[in-house]
């Protein structure tokens, strides 16, 4: 393992220690819950969002804590779900009083321990929501398995939803309009080499230097089926084909189509991928309204993409165009 | 019989036991999950077995709780609930209890068990830890039935979850990260099955 590392038990929290001293007009952390806050929280009226996961998949969910995002994120160990005590100290931290939608990707350990902390918050007193993530096609969602994983559409919410929340949406409003966003958004990932988590000190699958591994979630575990690296545009269709289909996409639809990087592919390589999706959305007359590029739900520093398209409305359009400040997404005024 | 001290041993065994097998843990879990169960499980039992240095407990049931909440708050993952949840559910049957004999662990073991089932919704045949649990209960009970005493229904229980555990290698997971592999998860023991059998395997070693 080659890592710029002090000591493997202390990664989460060190890094944490490192955006604040980065980001102190943005937000500032609690180490002792391992929380990253929105300077000035908790916003009185604004319903609060709070997110949180394992680590590893920076900037989610702590780069997206600020003004038009998030209120509080919650740092688990790497790719280990948050515990409750911590999604409560930052439920609490950050209700104005309009109440707190929890953000949560689909995984038994995320559902399981922000279910125990919203248990908690609604018996101090704070209403709380909860909407869940489950947009990767890679997984069935069956009674067989534990239901989709959530992934790309996670960050594609974040910015709806906490846009809806800073322009003074309800927490009802918020949180239909982040079920729907759920709703309306799949994804589809590969993985060309695997990660290491730090406290393990080497990679969690083997993948030789000619393979792919197809249908990858976040977390390094290994995916559906292990195949043949293949040229970049059939690796895009391999991507873009189960999204389209599973969403029922027809022509002249509107997604926001949004390529991100696992953490170790180049920005070279995502926008060449991203030219292989736009080609291939062209030809099925579907409409690219919004796009994003880049790194944003990554795993660690592996290397691979996901592609996830959100077919869009013009509300979603509108609260995708407002104004973000965040270290991981800034735009507008 | 098993008194506080004994109960104490019980979770300084489990620690013992799940730290020597904190790397075998993981290694399973790297095969069909994402390689960090030793580590959390580890990081969760040392600060368990912590606790009766750092507090003194007046009752067996206070103690078992406190551990519940140790794990839920340093375990993380599925597993951090769901181990809490057993010794917070392990806990309620043994409230006036000085002395537990098997008829009353066995009560408490059965609301343990039960509590992981209603905290994970999971199935035998699952490929999780109630595939472990739910052997071990069941042979505890049946031992327990027949006049066994702790230490004799808790080695029953220690067997039965190691042949619980070792059937989860051709199971495919329905439940957990690993389901999301689908056949691609047999042929592995289960990581969850396998931490369990330790834990029960540390109880006979220690409540008798």
């Amino acid at each position: 393992m080659k890592k710029l590392l002090n000591d493997p038990a202390d990664v989460v929290v060190e890094a944490l220690a490192g955006m604040a001293a980065a980001h102190p007009d943005h937000l500032r952390v609690d180490l002792d819950h391992k929380l990253v806050l929105r300077a000035g929280a908790p916003v009185s009226g604004k319903v609060a969002l709070v997110s949180g996961g394992g680590s590893g998949h920076e900037p989610l969910h702590g780069g997206f804590v600020g003004r038009g995002m998030l209120d509080a994120a919650c740092a688990g160990e790497v790719f280990t779900s948050p515990v409750p005590d911590q999604i409560l100290a930052a439920t609490t931290a950050v209700d104005g009083g309009a109440g707190v939608l929890h953000i949560v990707k689909n995984y038994t350990g995320d559902v399981m321990n922000f279910e125990m902390a919203a248990e908690m918050a609604a018996e101090s007193g704070v209403q709380v929501e909860a909407v869940v993530t489950d947009d990767d096609v890679a997984v069935q969602d069956s009674l067989y398995t534990a239901g989709r994983r959530g992934v790309g559409v996670t960050v594609l919410l974040e910015k709806i939803v906490g846009a809806a929340a800073e322009e003074g949406q309800d927490l009802a409003a918020c949180a239909d309009l982040a079920r729907r966003v759920n709703a309306e958004g799949r994804s589809m990932g590969i993985a060309l080499t695997s990660c290491t988590v730090p406290a393990a000190g080497k990679p969690t699958f083997e993948l030789a230097d000619d393979e792919m591994e197809i249908g990858i979630g976040i977390h390094g575990e290994p995916g559906r089926s292990t195949e043949k690296l293949a040229p970049a545009r059939e690796v895009a269709a391999r991507l873009v084909e189960p999204v389209v289909s599973d969403l029922s996409l027809e022509r002249g639809e509107s997604v926001i189509a949004f390529v991100n990087g696992m953490g170790g592919t180049p920005l070279l390589e995502l926008y060449l991928m991203y030219g292989e999706v736009a080609k291939l959305l062209d030809d099925a007359g579907i409409t690219v309204a919004r796009s994003l590029v880049g790194n944003y739900i990554t795993s660690l520093e592996m290397a691979g993409c996901s592609v996830t398209l959100l077919r869009a409305d013009e509300e979603m359009v509108r609260l995708w165009d407002a104004p973000v400040d965040t270290p991981g997404l800034r735009w507008g005024g | 019989m098993a008194d506080l001290t004994a109960f104490q041993s019980w979770i300084a065994a489990c620690s013992e036991s799940i730290t020597t097998h904190a790397d075998d843990l993981t290694e399973l879990d790297r095969a069909i999950g994402d390689a960090d169960h030793g580590s959390n499980m580890r990081r969760g039992l040392s600060a368990c077995a912590a606790l009766a240095d750092q507090e003194d407990f007046s009752s067996i049931d206070a103690y078992l709780k406190k551990v519940g909440m140790t794990l839920v708050s340093t375990v993380g993952g599925a597993s951090g609930p769901l181990y809490g949840t057993f010794f917070l559910r392990l806990a309620g049957p043994l409230a006036a209890s000085e002395d537990v004999g098997s008829r009353e662990f066995g009560q408490a073991l059965r609301a343990g068990v039960e509590g992981i089932v209603a905290r994970g919704k999971a199935e035998a045949g699952d490929k999780t830890m109630y595939d472990a649990f739910s052997p071990a209960l069941e042979a505890f009970e049946s031992a327990a039935g027949s006049g066994a005493g702790l230490a004799e229904a808790l080695q029953a229980a220690a067997d039965a979850a190691a042949q619980g555990r070792d059937a989860t290698e051709p199971m495919v997971a329905r439940k957990g990260r690993a389901s999301y592999l689908g056949e691609r998860s047999a042929g592995h023991q289960d990581p969850g099955a396998t931490s369990a059998t330790l834990l029960i395997e540390a109880a006979a070693k220690t409540l008798a």
